[in-house]
């Protein structure tokens, strides 16, 4: 079976991570009565995914590169805490385009974060591991000092719209555009590249797999837009209620994964990171700049934790300085679980993103079924070990 | 070169005098307290009342910062000992590793008083907020809106053991309408770290299970009742009954605009005010025992018998929100700002 699988150009630990997620989704369908696959619960469930996602994208890169960042829930606390005080004690929440200035002052100041990590670690040679565990406990501690532990609240009435709320989809009409033309995407693509490879005469999927992909994906993405457009927005007066459509959130997790998947494969920095990880110091000797491109992931890093907190701050209406607990250890967990490897070099932005799903989906689901946080821990952490060891299986299988 | 060396003995000696004042100048007995962090903001406004009331009962008041470290709390209560208190106010750092300071005092014969936090120990008086009484507050204060319909319980963290004194308050005011079947529990999780997001995502997944037939909200403080409301507010929801506990801001905005019930508020200078007549009694002499506030309690994890004293805290709604902007904890001008005047509480107008 895996033999086939692999001939066709399926990569087995893709394909078994998303057969294990259609599994998930079963059983929780059928303990909940059903209520797991509603429209409203997965469009909840699409936007609860969102800030373990968006995070697990950076991860990936950075496990790659063979290092990690324990402080992400900490960059979060105080990226948050920076954009409300932006928003309620600088500028003013309604203040015209108080809530643009407070996002692109909270990404500086996660990319501020990243770079005193990315330094210490690039540059003075300590531990990533040592570094961010510091940088978890400095930047929780600033995050407090930003309003003296207060919470601050309300946000700008438009920024709360990012968070997906009311008011925070794109309504049916662009959803279905929005599809279509992911859709469109997928099969030029995978034309494109079939094109290519016969242009090099290299070695090539049969025709019946590559389309059995392209249509899969491209039923996938279809059936999340019609799930969403078949939830309708809550309260609407009067009328036949519009349907909601895609989130925000998911917007801006769509173009995160898709813009750092084509980083990682099509340009240099992409190579150099995936270079660096299989072997540091093959690519020091030829001659990459390894200690930047250290740097750029964990800048990278603080970017992707700041987007996280808009989101996160946005669907509070307000900032705290408790948010992003354990949230490094969800977002490093969906990474391992997306087949991303701590021996460096491998890991996939799709693989990241199923494992945010997943975990999110168990937690989503179980709420539902009323179990207590306690059991939700230690099944998460089953799932995690269980991926961990297909992982190794998997990585001495090669080796033989 | 001469004149350098007076003026830093001078100092010296200015110093000395500041750190170890002659017991004989004072005008009354010295109550040493020792704080676990000043760094954090609400010990200040303990600081305030406690010296206020020391300072109506004629005692004097010196303080340490442990600055949250364990082994600097206890060098702190020796020196406090030394210079000469007469009575101990700690905030612990650890109930558990500031014991040999306790020891070292009762040696010397000093009362203690564990302010805010337990310190199981026979000898000590232990003076709190009551925090059973902070959930009964929650409880009543929601179910006297919403008398009948289906209940959630967001609690909170659940390694915090007031977490689940707070829900036996809860549950006890409740009891009789449940089981008259009034009110119906549709929904129970905690909270880890008393996260608001994670509020809000268990908020959210209650909703979706009873199809938002959810008439009110027991969430255990402030930050998790901010969950809540944000994730009412996403199905249209906001404004049914939800309980919180703090008095944050945030919280107080959002009972004046009708998206929260109650936030029990602890006033910080109750205890401090408290402590300080406390423990002025317990330098001029008095024991433990004769206070009479005092009553034996035995509800620690080592169920150790010793006297305490619970303050009762205040259910601040949106008809007493006045009691908060009195007490100078927040401004008229933070609680009522964006809320629209022709809904807006008495305290808003």
């Amino acid at each position: 079976m895996r033999g086939w699988l692999e001939e066709a150009g399926f990569d087995p630990r893709f394909t078994s991570l998303v057969v294990a997620l259609a599994l998930i989704w079963a059983a929780l369908a059928f303990a909940t009565d059903g209520i797991f696959l509603t429209p409203r619960n997965l469009y909840n469930l699409s936007i609860q995914t969102c800030v373990t996602a968006i995070m697990s994208c950076g991860m990936v890169y950075l496990i790659v590169a063979r290092q990690i960042d324990l402080s992400v829930g900490s960059q979060i606390a105080f990226t948050g805490m920076v954009i409300a005080f932006v928003q309620t004690e600088w500028l003013g929440a309604e203040a015209p385009f108080a809530w643009v200035a407070s996002i692109a002052i909270g990404i500086a100041a996660g990319m501020v974060l990243g770079a005193f990590q990315g330094w210490w670690t690039a540059y003075r040679g300590l531990p990533a591991f040592l570094v961010t565990l510091a940088g978890y406990l400095m930047f929780r501690g600033a995050a407090f000092l930003v309003a003296d532990g207060q919470t601050l609240a309300p946000l700008s009435t438009a920024y709360q719209r990012i968070g997906g709320g009311i008011g925070g989809s794109i309504g049916t009409a662009w959803s279905w555009a929005l599809g279509a033309l992911a859709c469109a995407g997928v099969i030029a693509q995978a034309v494109y590249a079939r094109r290519s490879r016969a242009r090099y005469n290299a070695a090539m999927a049969p025709v019946w797999a590559d389309a059995l992909k392209a249509g899969v994906t491209c039923a996938a993405l279809l059936a999340f837009v019609a799930v969403v457009c078949a939830y309708p927005e809550p309260g609407a007066a009067g009328g036949a209620p519009e349907g909601k459509g895609i989130g925000i959130p998911v917007l801006i997790l769509a173009a995160v994964a898709v813009v750092l998947a084509i980083v990682a494969r099509r340009t240099r920095f992409g190579r150099h990171v995936f270079a660096y990880g299989g072997n540091p110091e093959a690519a020091f000797l030829s001659g990459l700049r390894t200690k930047r491109v250290v740097l750029a992931l964990f800048v990278l890093m603080g970017a992707l934790s700041a987007l996280a907190a808009v989101i996160t701050t946005s669907r509070l209406n307000s900032g705290t300085h408790s948010i992003g607990q354990m949230a490094e250890l969800y977002v490093i967990a969906a990474t391992v679980i997306g087949g991303t490897s701590f021996a460096g070099g491998i890991g996939t932005i799709p693989g990241a993103l199923v494992g945010a799903l997943m975990i999110q989906s168990l937690d989503n689901g179980m709420v539902l079924m009323d179990v207590s946080s306690a059991y939700r821990q230690i099944f998460i952490g089953l799932i995690l070990i269980a991926a961990v060891w297909l992982d190794a299986i998997y990585t001495r299988r090669i080796a033989r | 070169m001469k004149s350098h060396t007076k003026q830093f003995a001078a100092a010296l000696i200015a110093l000395a005098a500041a750190a170890f004042p002659p017991a004989a100048l004072a005008w009354g007995e010295i109550v040493g307290v020792s704080w676990s962090n000043f760094q954090e903001e609400r010990w200040k406004r303990d600081e305030v009342a406690m010296r206020a009331a020391l300072g109506a009962a004629g005692a004097r008041y010196i303080a340490a910062d442990a600055q949250g470290s364990n082994e600097k709390q206890l060098a702190d209560v020796e020196a406090l000992i030394t210079k000469g208190a007469k009575a101990l106010i700690i905030l612990a750092q650890d109930a558990n590793a500031v014991r040999p300071a306790v020891a070292r005092a009762k040696e010397a014969g000093i009362p203690v008083i564990a302010y805010d936090r337990l310190i199981e120990d026979p000898d000590v008086l232990y003076l709190t907020f009551d925090n059973v009484e902070v959930g009964r507050l929650q409880a009543r204060a929601v179910l006297a809106v919403k008398p009948r319909g289906n209940y959630v319980f967001i609690k909170g963290s659940p390694t915090d053991p007031n977490a689940d004194l707070l829900n036996a308050g809860q549950r006890e005011v409740l009891k009789p309408a449940l089981d008259r079947g009034d009110i119906r529990i549709v929904g129970e999780q905690y909270t880890e770290g008393w996260a608001p997001e994670v509020a809000q995502r268990n908020m959210e997944q209650i909703l979706t299970k009873n199809g938002n037939k959810v008439d009110a909200v027991i969430a255990s403080n402030d930050g998790t009742a901010g969950g809540v409301v944000a994730a009412l507010r996403a199905q249209n929801m906001a404004g049914i009954p939800v309980s919180g506990q703090d008095g944050d801001i945030a919280a107080l905005k959002r009972i004046a605009k009708g998206e929260q019930t109650v936030t029990v508020w602890k006033d910080a200078r109750a205890l401090g005010r408290a402590a300080g007549g406390f423990a002025a009694k317990l330098a001029e002499g008095a024991k433990v025992a004769d206070i009479k506030d005092a009553k034996p309690w035995s509800g620690g994890p080592k169920k150790v018998t010793m006297r305490s004293v619970f303050l009762t805290p205040i259910a601040v709604t949106r008809d007493n929100l006045d009691v908060v902007i009195d007490a100078g904890w927040a401004s008229r001008a933070q609680i009522c700002s964006g809320v629209d005047r022709a809904k807006a509480p008495a305290a808003c107008k």
